[in-house]
């Protein structure tokens, strides 16, 4: 119940995050420790080619071995270069299958590209990737993707990098009650209560890098997430109480008050 | 002399080698990479025995820190 359960394997954190943006591997290491999260996301990029042989490996400071290790298609505006892209990351993790899918629209608001992510997702689904997509917060285009196949669909609290917060509660609200993958929140957590509010919705889990990496203190931001996520999906199981301007119905008893003070000026 | 374009970068080999060889030259050998070959992924397991031709477009690529 409290586990999520993504392509039937479960892991005990809902908090994914990313590993962009640290200062450092050891940072990097730390703030991801100090998350709790098991899924961690990376980018595939260019190797150097003999410019810097001792350069230190990522996957060294997280091992495949410790952590689900989840490639994904930052940078890619086309559905052939995301799929391109997740064929070298498979290859590159021993044939891993659990990816994420995103392919951006353009360079300033790094908003999905619908049209070209429901492409790749076709194309990835059919050659066996398990696809955790990163999406608007179209509730059509978030069930076309469940459709197809992809094992989590994860639409935006707001731009990426931007720590908005979540700017459309209503159309997550409707993802969340129509979806029957997990919902992740992806992009746009700016803080722990944006954290806590995406869970309290309903959401599955989420998804953040920069919330954390762009914190003056990103381990201590990181433990933060962490307790903002279990705290939300808490809230969340327990149900809240409805809104009420007015209650007219106060905590404490109302009656045994002791008598009012005598008012010796009256 | 082969001449191939290595992550962008052009290359020149005095005679033809395989993509371990290659892997070797640019000292990745023991490194975790992905190596594409005109577009199409090369396993890791045929590194040995996969000629590269000239004109041949490599990527060489790994895993970095990312969202």
């Amino acid at each position: 119940m409290n586990s999520l359960v993504v392509a039937g394997k479960t892991y005990s954190s809902r908090l994914l995050v990313g590993t962009g943006k640290y200062k450092d591997f050891a940072q990097t290491r730390a703030a991801v420790e100090a998350s709790g999260a098991q899924i961690v996301t990376v980018a595939i990029r260019r190797t150097n080619i003999g410019q810097n042989p001792g350069e230190p490996s990522l996957l060294e400071a997280l091992p495949p071995s410790r952590f689900t290790i989840l490639p994904n298609t930052a940078g890619c505006y086309s559905a052939q270069d995301a799929v391109r892209t997740l064929r070298l990351a498979r290859e590159l993790l021993d044939g891993h299958a659990l990816v994420k899918l995103e392919v951006l629209g353009d360079p300033h608001t790094l908003y999905p590209n619908v049209v070209e992510t429901l492409d790749a997702a076709q194309t990835l689904v059919k050659e066996g990737f398990q696809v955790m997509v990163y999406t608007s917060d179209d509730p059509i285009i978030a069930k076309q993707l469940e459709e197809i196949g992809c094992v989590a669909v994860m639409p935006l609290a707001s731009l990426i990098g931007s720590g908005m917060g979540i700017l459309n509660p209503w159309n997550l609200q409707i993802i969340i009650d129509n979806a029957k993958v997990p919902v992740l929140v992806d992009a746009g957590v700016g803080t722990a209560s944006d954290a806590a509010i995406a869970m309290e919705l309903g959401c599955d889990g989420v998804l953040m890098n920069t919330a954390i990496a762009a914190a003056k203190d990103p381990v201590l931001m990181a433990s933060a997430m962490r307790k903002a996520v279990e705290a939300g999906r808490e809230a969340y199981l327990a149900g809240r109480m409805a809104k009420k301007l007015y209650s007219a119905s106060p905590s404490s008893p109302t009656s045994g008050v002791i008598a009012p003070a005598h008012n010796k000026a009256a | 002399m082969i001449s191939l374009t290595v992550n962008g970068e052009r290359r020149r080999f005095d005679a033809p080698l395989t993509a371990a060889q290659l892997i070797a030259s640019l000292q990745l050998t023991g490194k975790r990479v992905a190596l594409e070959r005109n577009g199409e992924i090369v396993p890791r397991g045929q590194f040995h025995q996969q000629p590269l031709s000239d004109g041949d477009r490599i990527e060489i690529v790994v895993a970095v820190g990312g969202g």
